[in-house]
């Protein structure tokens, strides 16, 4: 891998372009759907990398914030508001171009949020929810933090399923297409494969860029200090709580972001998205592809998203996961690529052997 | 609401929280020998309550119970030894991943075995409309035998850690492990043992509730969770604080359906333990020590 | 108006009462230490000082200005550096990595200038390694600056925390036994290291354990019994204080 964060980038545009090239030539475009779609998981899976292995704090609900992307998105552009039509609010917000006609499932007029305010929405939602959830929950520790998490994401899990508002079991459908730029759209079905997936993964690079920039940065290089030592960076002037609320904002932002767009492009989003099962999945992700490193955690969520969302894990995809995570956790707790088998199995019959307890980790 | 109602509430509170108080007191037993918090916990209460009502297919039920438990007890210690046991003393993060996959791990494995369908075991004595008057209220059979098992179960550990010398080890375990180890004590034995302990606890409830409250391969997340927020309220600590916060959760969360769409009963045991962990970490009914811990 | 001033400074742990009614000040370009038997309240001084504890009564001001109970980074931000007294390095960091967060409080890019990599956070970037790098240079460590910093030596790694103190260009530096752990040779050069860091314009707070430092480098010491001031004076003085004696020496001495 080259050092420079640029030249990563250069080679991930590199290596979509071949991808792209790849399935064409290789007769198997309709590959592009599910890499489409992994990208998008993917942006969830960095974010919660750059809390996880930078700021040093696990989140076992990021799903929680993927669905308020999503389902703030999906509410907001498919609200019908024509029976509003003559009030004074909805003119308003009609004139200053808000709002978007568009024709609902069964072909009438409809006249909803437009996809730009709305997604602004849903990502304000997703940060105010993470600023308001996290002040308190970044002040836990240790399982405590995690299991904090695991209740806020439990709870939106259990809103999103039981209010009819949201679709309930079903979910919400009948998203519209999300034209970010003229000829740039998200969503818009099998004839725009390619365009999706350009834009996806274009996507994922500016993440990458940008999270490349924050964690060489000033602020990249305080968040490895309160993961390292949190009391001795306080001591050096690091505002850790400032740090650690901001990180946890940052990574709701990218899954909520995440969650808007997968939306727009499969139309739809149910109340899976939610589950704790995949935010169990995102740390899974982290946890395979390195804590700290965002480029590890990059290759891993493409890769498994990928193949998990082709089936090819067929019924045992949760498990698949759970396997993947315990034997990354059990031999090569530094992700995947820094496996060394024989030492863990030397270490393992170690502290097999009676004698006193191992070292504690740092 | 009516006197009566309310009752009804209260009785159904006291039945969900025994599992719950057995789910935290499990917790306690495995983190007070290892200081993991064991986020399969649930699994063990899953695995007993399906364990058990396959083998009544061809088993009488004292027998089919008592199956499921030894197996559930065995599953226990397959998990500390393959999982657990060689790690020496990994970092918290590390284990709560461990731990949470291994509860997917048989949770999935649940899945294939047993599929999707709900089960439970028949009622131990009479059937569902059977019921006993207690002061007006309507009370089936099956909730005093929750409500006794519970009880029994907290008996026999207060007596197992008190009164025997095993117990005694394990509690010389958890106090210092270091100390127990250089005094000859096996602790990795203990520790074992301590998983093989709650393990049986979560099975034998898993059995005795499920006539009620039914059991399917996915309810070991739900009461994982809850029966944290059960540990974290009772503080962490004894058997009896934990049974205790059992019935308090428990109880606001069957009185919740009373003002709160049912669909939403799975968040109010969260939002007690979101509000213990922000006003009050050391629990309702506990000691300092989860403040020392939260803070270290 | 003294740099650092400790007014009645009191702090209670469950039954013990760790530091009692301490008073005592720091002048600027000074270098005074703390002493005290095992016990005695030092580190909690420190703590209450830097923050990272809040007393329950008195007054700790930083040029007049109270920062009692301010959290660690205000009081950091304010010119107040410090290092642990058992070793607080970054793991996964280089020397020169934990040096620059040492430097921290002299930069102001925060998250949106570092995800943008805007051109000033370029220069400020290159200023706060310039800064990280002198550190380093003037505790004689910088040629290991791009080694893993929880890998290098014992007197190594006191030398970069070192550095990382005082990357930042603190005006008062609390360094907490800085000759822990160390051999006699080691020790000398220690204390040549803090004149020169002195002669930098830094005051220097120092809890130590080694007499022999102690007496060479400070202008003026504090004697601390049970959480209590005993001796507040230069070091020939102190030295000679029966009280201080008999403390150190047990009651037999006298």
């Amino acid at each position: 891998m080259p050092r420079s964060r640029y030249a990563r980038v250069a080679l991930l545009v590199a290596a979509v372009v071949a991808v792209q090239l790849a399935t064409e030539w290789g007769g198997k475009p309709f590959f592009l759907t599910q890499l489409t779609m992994s990208a998008y998981y993917t942006l969830v899976a960095v974010g919660l990398s750059l809390l996880m292995g930078f700021a040093g704090q696990i989140s076992l609900g990021h799903a929680a914030f993927f669905a308020i992307g999503g389902y703030g998105s999906a509410l907001l552009t498919t609200l019908d508001l024509s029976p509003a039509r003559g009030s004074a609010a909805v003119s308003l917000l009609a004139r200053t171009g808000l709002l978007a006609a568009r024709t609902d499932l069964s072909g009438a007029e409809a006249l909803s949020v437009a996809p730009w305010p709305a997604f602004a929405c849903a990502i304000a939602l997703a940060a105010a929810v993470a600023w308001i959830v996290g002040v308190p929950v970044l002040k836990l520790k240790g399982h405590y933090l995690a299991m904090a998490t695991l209740g806020f994401g439990t709870i939106v899990h259990s809103v999103v399923l039981g209010t009819q508002r949201l679709g309930a079991a079903d979910g919400l459908g009948g998203v519209p297409a999300f034209r970010l730029l003229p000829g740039l759209a998200v969503g818009g079905g099998r004839a725009a494969r390619v365009e999706n997936y350009y834009v996806a993964w274009g996507l994922v690079a500016l993440a990458m860029l940008v999270l490349g920039n924050l964690v060489e940065s000033r602020v990249g290089r305080a968040l490895r200090a309160i993961h390292g030592a949190e009391d001795a960076a306080g001591s050096m002037g690091v505002d850790v709580g400032r740090y650690k609320l901001r990180t946890f904002v940052l990574s709701a932002v990218l899954a909520a972001a995440g969650g808007a767009f997968l939306t727009h492009l499969t139309g739809g989003i149910g109340p899976g998205e939610a589950s704790v099962m995949k935010s169990v999945r995102y740390v899974a992700i982290v946890a395979v592809g390195g804590m700290g490193s965002l480029w590890g955690t990059l290759a891993t969520s493409a890769t498994l998203e990928f193949v998990s969302l082709r089936g090819w894990f067929g019924t045992l995809d949760d498990a698949a996961f759970a396997v993947v995570l315990l034997f990354v956790m059990l031999f090569s707790p530094d992700g995947l690529l820094r496996l060394d088998l024989p030492a863990a199995l030397r270490a393992a019959r170690g502290r097999l052997s009676p004698g006193p307890d191992a070292e504690t980790e740092p | 609401m009516s006197v009566a109602l309310a009752l009804q509430y209260l009785v159904a509170g006291l039945t969900y929280g025994t599992i719950y108080a057995v789910v935290g007191v499990g917790f306690n037993i495995i983190y007070n020998a290892t200081g993991i918090i064991n986020f399969a916990q649930g699994e063990f209460v899953m695995v007993g309550g399906m364990t058990a009502v396959t083998l009544h297919a061809f088993l009488p039920l004292p027998a089919a119970i008592a199956g499921a438990v030894l197996v559930t007890m065995a599953l226990g210690a397959l998990v500390e030894v393959t999982f657990i046991r060689w790690l020496g003393r990994p970092s918290v993060l590390r284990m709560i991943v461990i731990t949470i996959g291994v509860s997917i791990l048989i949770r999935e494995v649940a899945l294939h075995v047993w599929g999707e369908q709900v089960r439970a075991l028949p009622y131990f004595t009479g059937d569902e409309v059977t019921a006993l008057e207690l002061g007006g209220v309507r009370v089936s059979p099956q909730v005093l035998w929750s409500l006794g098992t519970c009880l029994a179960i907290v008996a026999a550990l207060w007596f197992f850690f008190r009164r025997t010398t095993l117990g005694r080890e394990m509690r010389a375990c958890a106090a210092n492990r270091d100390a127990a180890a250089l005094c000859g004590l096996s602790t990795r034995n203990l520790v074992t043992l301590s998983f093989v302990l709650s393990a049986g606890i979560g099975a034998l409830a898993g059995c005795v509730v499920s006539p009620i409250t039914y059991t399917s391969y996915s309810i070991g997340a739900g009461l994982a969770l809850k029966g944290f927020t059960v540990a974290v309220l009772g503080g962490l600590g004894g058997s009896g604080a934990a049974v205790a916060a059992g019935f308090v959760v428990g109880i606001l969360e069957s009185a919740s359906v009373a003002v709160l769409p049912a669909a939403y009963k799975d968040a109010v045991a969260v939002a007690v333990l979101l509000a213990i962990l922000f006003l009050r970490p050391s629990g309702l009914f506990g000691s300092r020590e989860a403040e020392r811990l939260r803070a270290s | 108006m003294s740099l650092l001033e400790i007014a009645g400074v009191s702090k209670r742990f469950g039954g013990l009462q760790a530091v009692k009614d301490v008073a005592f000040r720091v002048e600027k370009g000074a270098i005074k230490a703390v002493i005290g038997p095992n016990g005695a309240g030092k580190t909690t001084l420190f703590h209450l000082v830097s923050g990272v504890l809040a007393p329950d009564a008195g007054e700790v001001r930083l040029r007049g200005q109270a920062i009692q109970g301010r959290p660690t980074h205000e009081i950091a931000a304010q010119g107040l550096s410090r290092t642990f007294q058992h070793i607080r390095l970054f793991a996964g960091m280089t020397a020169l990595e934990n040096a620059m967060v040492g430097a921290h409080v002299a930069g102001r890019a925060g998250f949106l200038a570092g995800m943008l990599h805007l051109p000033w956070t370029w220069r400020e970037e290159r200023a706060l390694r310039e800064r990280a790098r002198e550190a380093l240079d003037l505790v004689g460590v910088l040629p290991l600056a791009d080694q893993d910093a929880t890998r290098l030596s014992y007197g190594q790694q006191r030398a970069v925390e070192l550095a990382r103190a005082l990357a930042g260009g603190p005006e008062l530096l609390l360094l907490d036994e800085p000759a822990a752990g160390l051999n006699m040779r080691e020790t000398a050069g220690l204390a040549r290291l803090l004149g020169r860091i002195r002669d930098r314009g830094v005051t220097l707070l120092v809890v130590e354990h080694d007499m022999s430092l102690v007496m060479n480098v400070s202008d003026e010491v504090v004697v601390l019994s049970y959480g209590e001031k005993i001796a507040d004076a230069a070091p020939r003085e102190v030295q000679r204080d029966p009280h201080v004696v008999q403390v150190y020496l047990g009651e037999d001495a006298c």
